[in-house]
């Protein structure tokens, strides 16, 4: 078996994957690892062909493969070593890799600090228990926009797509420039989840039609798909009888959630947060076990990549940091706690002696707020939603002011604001 | 005529109302809460453009197609012209991100450009 010693090892050579190994690089550490189980760099980037990317980083409205580039071409200037087509298995609580590939067999790989940046996976046709029988036509949007954009294959002629997210209605217009039928995107929720512009220039401008509080209740057909049966549902999103409706179609795409793929970082004994789904990390992207850092949608689901390349970043120097044995145990540790209207944050816990920026997701949409950290910070929002990430950054002059053992961040109404 | 449309500018997404006179031109314009949302307003009712991003096929690439996009926005009505043509196209791999696949697309004054690297498989 071949055996192998780097200072910090990435697993995961998308966008986050990326951002982290150049970040340890440049960090000093001097031998950086990418492990990626595909036969190139870039993650989901390669299928994301439609452009809106990188428009904080770049100024530049890129599309997913030219983001995915600018990073592939900046690690290719660098020493840091790739392997493909290899498929981490097992990531022990002692910073131990062991991996597989077709041309070496098995790998043993010893980091000194360890990212990981595996990313996200979609949530399938199980996880909402749609009855009927199990006919072909029935794909996870991301896997129809691999079929589309990759592999040149288009998954049908006649679609419908439930779930309102940006994969969803980027899918709805994929499809209808490829010449496919959209007959409908069907949304669960009062509103659209995903971006205003995405419903403006990926159904508006096509005339499909959005359904709002209405889901897919069965699905008809034996070989291939043949009809899906909709229908309103009610507050506790129970269908209510007699909406239903049946659309003739032969393919359902769903777009209904991405999960963090933490596989890896279960077996290693990193501890979870049940809401995110990722590991629990502290202001240095550091998991519960020492010198093991996450970063990207392994972490939590991001709406923009320029916010995973900058978390990614933030890992990959603090996992460089550790790997040279520089990053020094926080004097004082406080837990950051989910208040008011406030879904997750992330970091969980946090040592106020470094800037941080805050990542959150509220629980429900509200206009006219105040978003609130610990009392130390606010800021005004006209608006917030739950689709919509919310980032705030506070200095350590500011973080040190905190007096207690929790930091807990609430959207409060203006008034309340100014009560702290 | 009265016409409504959701501003993409940032993600305020504010409701702009245009009022409409007989020759399609604009008497009001409200609903924005910032000038790049009239002039948002304004371009989508008078030329709305949209940048195309799609794939044509490629020779002994890693992978069947390529990305490709128009390197400034076309006039939407034109997106389904453009869709028949890029289907005609074929290119040969090796392609580097930002090569012009084809000059002035359509004689529309834009190219249509590679979005990354395809190596030959």
């Amino acid at each position: 078996m071949r055996k192998m010693d780097v200072d910090v090892a990435v697993i995961g050579g998308g966008p986050a994957g990326l951002a982290a190994a150049l970040a340890a690089r440049r960090g000093g550490a001097a031998k950086v690892l990418i492990i990626e189980r595909n036969h190139e760099l870039g993650g989901i980037l390669q299928q994301c062909i439609h452009h809106g990317f990188g428009l904080h980083r770049f100024k530049a409205e890129l599309t997913g493969p030219e983001y995915a580039q600018r990073f592939i071409n900046e690690v290719r200037e660098t020493d840091i070593d790739v392997l493909l087509e290899t498929m981490v298995l097992e990531v022990s609580n002692q910073r131990t890799i062991y991996a597989v590939n077709s041309r070496e067999g098995m790998l043993e790989i010893s980091a000194k600090a360890i990212v990981l940046a595996m990313g996200c996976r979609e949530r399938t046709r199980g996880a909402l228990r749609i009855p009927g029988r199990r006919p072909a036509g029935i794909f996870s949007a991301g896997t129809a926009q691999r079929y589309i954009n990759i592999d040149g294959y288009i998954p049908g002629k006649k679609a419908v797509i439930l779930g309102s997210g940006d994969i969803g209605l980027i899918m709805a217009r994929r499809l209808t420039l490829e010449g496919a039928k959209v007959e409908a995107v069907v949304e669960i929720l009062p509103y659209a989840a995903g971006l205003a512009r995405n419903v403006v220039q990926c159904l508006e401008d096509f005339g499909i039609p959005l359904i709002l509080q209405f889901t897919v209740i069965e699905v008809h057909g034996d070989e291939r798909l043949e009809a899906v049966t909709i229908a309103q549902v009610d507050e506790q999103w129970k269908p209510i009888p007699g909406t239903e409706r049946t659309i003739e179609c032969d393919t359902l795409l769903l777009s209904v959630g991405l999960i963090p793929e933490n596989e890896l970082s279960n077996g290693a004994g990193v501890q979870l947060d049940p809401i995110t789904n990722g590991p629990k990390v502290d202001d240095t992207m550091m998991t519960s076990i020492p010198g093991i850092f996450a970063c990207g949608n392994v972490l939590h689901v991001h709406d923009l990549v320029d916010n995973v390349s900058k978390e990614a970043e933030r890992a990959g120097s603090f996992a460089a940091q550790y790997a040279l044995q520089q990053l020094p145990a926080a004097a004082r540790r406080v837990k950051v706690t989910a208040g008011e209207n406030i879904r997750y944050v992330v970091p969980h816990e946090v040592s106020l002696d470094k800037p941080v920026e805050f990542f959150m997701r509220v629980q429900k949409p509200q206009e006219d707020v105040v978003l609130d950290v610990g009392g130390l910070r606010s800021v005004k929002k006209q608006f917030v939603k739950p689709s919509e990430m919310l980032n705030i950054t506070l200095t350590p002059e500011v973080l040190s002011q905190l007096s207690g053992d929790t930091l807990t961040v609430r959207i409060v109404s203006p008034k309340e604001a100014g009560r702290q | 005529m009265i016409k409504h449309i959701t501003c993409t500018v940032c993600p305020l997404s504010c409701e702009i109302t245009l009022e409409i006179g007989e020759n399609n031109e604009i008497i009001s314009l409200t609903g924005n809460r910032c000038n790049r949302g009239k002039v948002y307003a304004t371009k989508e009712h008078t030329a709305p453009e949209r940048t195309l991003t799609t794939t044509v096929r490629v020779r002994g690439g890693v992978h069947p197609l390529l990305p490709v996009r128009t390197d400034q926005p076309i006039p939407k009505g034109k997106l389904k012209e453009a869709m028949l043509a890029t289907a005609q196209l074929e290119v040969e791999a090796p392609v580097k991100m930002g090569t012009v696949i084809v000059e002035n697309f359509l004689g529309l004054g834009v190219n249509l450009v590679a979005s990354r690297d395809l190596e030959r498989g």
